[in-house]
């Protein structure tokens, strides 16, 4: 019961964020170092994950190419493109600005 | 390909998953089950991935190709659901294709949207209203005055033709120069008419209608040719292209070249139309504060004739009488009926939605979202839509033309209609409309959230679909209603007119226009020596009994309303009473049998230089003289002279306006006149409209020939024209009200027939899905009775619903129809009590099998098949 469905709309900024962590990972990579981060609260289902990463790619913000992973299997390696690089940064931004408004909320008062 | 791609992506992250398991200790059997298990289903990842892919699309066109497979896999309910689909679907298209062509498409000449139509108005309104036809001089006038619009005038007329060719009566107009610009008329041959043309000096030129210049000039050159029209010779000089129909003309003349003192003078009014064109840039708004202002000036120029009159203008249109109303009647008829189509396809496919719950639920818990599963629901009946929809359309194509041949009399500008992309456009959109109509009860009934409930269920749950089913059973029984009383009001109708009393014995009467020869129609005295020998001539036909001259015949088109009083003190002229004047000769009242009330007929004694008589009919006397006896009595009749005329006879009251109409008509009060006593001056006039009327030993057709033969006269130039018989005229006048009896009653067949296939499909459904608590009543001690009892009240409860609110909307359709249709009678028991037993009967029809099938459920296997 402690493991979540990660939100849609979150999804896409951790994807991009991990990518530009961690530079060209595969799908299963991706998801593992999500659930990781999250403590392993998050769970990354491969039915949300794949669209996912094929919307993101439509958009532009990743590209993809075939290639060899650590466990020397053949793998499609997502990176980062450049508008996905300012796309990181403006949702970031943005994420930042909205989790402080809501702090500032849901914080005691402190009048 | 992109499918291999995706596959390949997930087995390499499936191929991860296992390696890490494998890590932690387990088998690579394990392993690869616990991947599996923990990443969720390949197919839907998959369909997910191509829901994103390809967007709604792909999807679309896989929901076709199922909907296309179920419903083939469903051949009885699909072959039932399109063909009450098309059979409305059609009706509504064809009566559609009707309205548009009729009511809607544009005037046959360039730019319509430009053109408009003129008339006078008086602020004073007479018993007539208070708008008029143009004088000619006003015409003119404007014609020279204003600058926003290019103005034509055309006046009807119609003449003898005698050559070349034999002698016939054709329509002709008499037109202004501009009538041909305006209209961007085209010439086969020659030329339009020049403003040189259009003066009393000019040369007298005709032009003539392709039509007969095929006819009498067999398509060779005509212009310079000569052409003797009502016994004047003109010059060809143009040929209209055969695209041009101007209301069934097919001679043109100058109206400038018509010396008539009649179109000299302001005050009068001789029938003349105006129409414009806007110049280009003028508004039409433009336009009236021009006319406003010429009518101003007008006025104040010649107040005689002017005073309190000016100019207005509309857009022009056409004139297709009072068929409008009748139109979007037959239009909202044909609605209900695809609406019950409708309401009996959504039950349907309700049913069979119900029955493929457990697959749709099957198909929800093996992933696939509730969106999805709507989508595919109305994808189905989207098929079944357009198909219906498609057939539909073919089956207005065959149907369009016949109805259009079956409409009573002539179906106007029936040109212009016909199946264009208007039509097919509104016919796709019907059938859109129609089947989210009958789909989205079902679609919305697709599983949401309790998945597992209807699973494990079974097939048991009859949940809130049977109220949806009974709400839609109900609403056609309301719907059917509706049209079945209005069927029944028709026929009511009808049956009520039908036994009226014409006023006089329309059997064996032949009436017809008589064209004189031209040639005598110069002076007086020869007018009345060649109507009396027309008479004489007539007479001496075989078969023929008597033979009379009449001007406006009964339940024909034309009258003569005359205003009158019973004394030498005039009301103002708009509170003058009107009366239906018709000129005749003393044999009318043997040739109609008219029944004579009082006093005497006219008689031949009745000259121009004895006192003038009239005979009036009950209404008029009842009217003018209350009980008092008539006969004796004096009339004031303004258009007959200043001197009153004698009331020598009463006679009964002629259905003048037809058996419908009459009733209800503005103008009732009739008189006659002698024709002997037609004034000099109107002579000619009088003798372009007399009509003979012709009473026959036997069928009155008989006669035509040797009549024809008879009337020719010497110059072989005298024709009879518009010939019919007065049975055809009587019947015609209820031609309409047949008409739509009959279409209402196939509607209301269609209706009655689709509510009950529609009460008996949910009964039998219901009954179906009740069968093991059947078992369990039986088994309880339920007799075969009861449950018959039982689910006759089920149909009962739901016949009475319908019939309630059926009877409800009748009321209020009713009124609509009784202002719609003449000689219309609200509903009354009789109609109701019908109206009951038909729908009564059809619903026992309908219950039974379903209850006889209740009736006998073993209970052993009801119990059973648990």
């Amino acid at each position: 019961m402690g493991k979540t469905d990660v939100w849609q709309g979150t999804l896409a900024l951790m994807i991009l964020k991990t990518l530009e962590t961690l530079g060209p990972q595969h799908g299963y990579g991706i998801a593992r170092r999500i659930e990781q981060t999250s403590g392993h609260k998050l769970l990354v289902n491969y039915g949300t994950l794949y669209p996912a990463l094929l919307k993101l790619e439509q958009e532009g913000y990743i590209k993809s190419s075939w290639g060899v992973s650590d466990n020397n299997r053949k793998a499609k390696f997502y990176q980062l493109t450049r508008t996905g690089k300012k796309q990181v940064e403006r949702e970031a931004r943005e994420w930042n600005e909205t989790t402080a408004i809501l702090a500032r909320f849901l914080a005691p008062d402190k009048a | 390909m992109a499918r291999d791609d995706i596959d390949r992506e997930l087995d390499a992250h499936l191929a991860h998953a296992v390696d890490d398991l494998i890590r932690t200790g387990l088998t690579p059997e394990d392993a690869r089950r616990q991947a599996l298990l923990a990443l969720g289903g390949v197919a839907q990842t998959v369909d997910a991935h191509r829901d994103v892919r390809a967007g709604l699309f792909d999807s679309f066109l896989h929901d076709l190709r199922f909907a296309a497979r179920m419903l083939r896999r469903n051949p009885g309910f699909a072959t039932a659901a399109t063909t009450t689909l098309a059979l409305g679907i059609g009706a509504v298209t064809v009566m559609f294709a009707v309205v548009s062509g009729v009511l809607f498409a544009p005037l046959p000449f360039p730019q319509p949207d430009r053109l408009v139509r003129l008339q006078e108005r008086t602020v004073q309104a007479s018993q007539y209203g208070n708008l008029w036809a143009f004088a000619y001089p006003n015409f003119v006038d404007a014609r020279r005055d204003s600058r926003s619009l290019t103005l034509a005038a055309w006046r009807p007329s119609g003449g003898i033709i005698s050559g070349p060719g034999t002698a016939d009566y054709v329509d002709a107009r008499e037109v202004s120069p501009e009538l041909f610009t305006i209209l961007g008329v085209r010439f086969t041959q020659g030329r339009a008419f020049v403003p040189a043309d259009d003066s009393p000096s000019a040369a007298p030129v005709a032009i003539i209608s392709h039509r007969l210049w095929q006819d009498r000039y067999g398509g060779a050159n005509a212009i310079g040719s000569r052409l003797t029209f009502d016994a004047k010779a003109y010059t060809v000089v143009g040929v209209t292209s055969s695209d041009f129909t101007f209301l069934g003309a097919d001679v043109f003349l100058a109206i400038g070249q018509d010396a008539a003192p009649v179109l000299q003078r302001r005050q009068a009014h001789p029938g003349i139309q105006v129409w414009g064109r806007l110049e280009p840039g003028a508004t039409i708004d433009a336009a009236r504060s021009e006319l406003s202002v010429i009518g101003r000036r007008l006025a104040q120029q010649y107040p005689d004739s002017n005073a309190g009159r000016d100019f207005i203008a509309n857009p022009l249109q056409a004139n297709v009488g009072s068929l409008r109303p009748t139109l979007w009647l037959l239009l909202s008829a044909v609605a209900v009926v695809l609406l019950i189509a409708c309401a009996n396809i959504a039950s349907l496919l309700l049913a069979r939605a119900v029955a493929r719950e457990r697959e749709l639920a099957m198909r929800a818990a093996l992933g696939a979202s509730r969106m999805r599963l709507v989508r595919q629901c109305l994808t189905e009946s989207g098929v079944l839509g357009v198909t219906g929809g498609a057939l539909g359309v073919a089956v207005a194509a065959a149907a369009l033309r016949p109805f259009v041949a079956l409409w009573p009399g002539e179906l106007p500008r029936a040109d212009f209609v016909h199946i264009d992309w208007r039509v097919l456009l509104f016919a796709f959109a019907l059938s859109i409309v129609s089947s989210m109509l009958f789909g989205i009860a079902p679609a919305l009934r697709t599983p949401a959230t309790d998945v597992d409930g209807v699973l494990r269920a079974g097939a048991r749950s009859v949940g809130g679909s049977r109220r949806l089913q009974s709400a839609f059973v109900v609403s056609e029984i309301a719907l059917a209603i509706l049209l079945l009383v209005a069927a029944g009001m028709f026929g009511r109708t009808l049956v009520r007119l039908s036994a009226l009393d014409p006023g006089l014995d329309v059997h064996n009467v032949l009436v017809a226009r008589a064209g004189l020869s031209p040639s005598l129609l110069t002076e007086p005295a020869k007018i009345r020596a060649a109507w009396a020998d027309l008479l004489v001539r007539t007479r001496r036909v075989p078969g023929v009994r008597a033979t009379a001259m009449v001007d406006t015949v009964p339940m024909r088109d034309g009258n003569n309303q005359l205003s009158y009083w019973t004394s030498a003190a005039l009301p103002p002229p708009n509170q003058q009473p009107l009366a239906l004047a018709t000129s005749v000769t003393p044999e009318y009242l043997d040739v109609v049998r008219l029944p004579l009330r009082r006093g005497r007929f006219l008689d031949e004694h009745d000259q121009l230089t004895t006192e003038p008589v009239v005979v009036i009919d009950d209404v008029l006397a009842s009217r003018a003289f209350g009980a008092g006896d008539p006969v004796g009595q004096r009339l004031w009749v303004p258009s007959m002279g200043a001197a009153p005329v004698r009331v020598v006879g009463v006679v009964a009251h002629v259905r003048h306006w037809g058996f419908a109409g009459d009733d209800d008509a503005s103008v009732r009060a009739q008189m006659y006149y002698p024709f002997a006593q037609v004034p000099d001056v109107l002579l000619r006039r009088f003798s372009q409209l007399m009509s003979i009327a012709v009473r026959t030993d036997h069928g009155p057709l008989g006669v035509l020939e040797p009549l024809r033969a008879e009337v020719r006269g010497g110059a072989n130039d005298q024709v009879l024209y518009e010939v019919r018989t007065l049975e055809q005229l009587a019947s015609g006048s209820l031609a309409q009200h047949r008409f739509l009896l009959q279409l209402f009653s196939v509607f209301a067949a269609i209706a009655l027939l689709l509510a009950s296939v529609g009460l008996y499909g949910v009964l039998s459904y219901l009954v179906g899905r009740r069968t093991s608590e059947m078992g369990v009543r039986m088994t309880l001690g339920a007799t075969s009775a009861d449950i018959v009892s039982m689910v006759l009240r089920e149909s009962l409860a739901m016949v009475a619903a319908g019939f309630l609110l059926g009877i409800g909307g009748a009321l209020a359709g009713a009124r609509a129809l009784d202002s719609l249709v003449a000689g219309m009678r609200p509903p009354d028991v009789t109609t109701f009590v019908a109206v009951s037993a038909v729908l009564g009967a059809a619903a026992l029809g309908a219950s039974v099998l379903p209850a006889w099938r209740a009736s006998r459920v073993d209970p052993l296997v009801a119990l059973r098949s648990e």
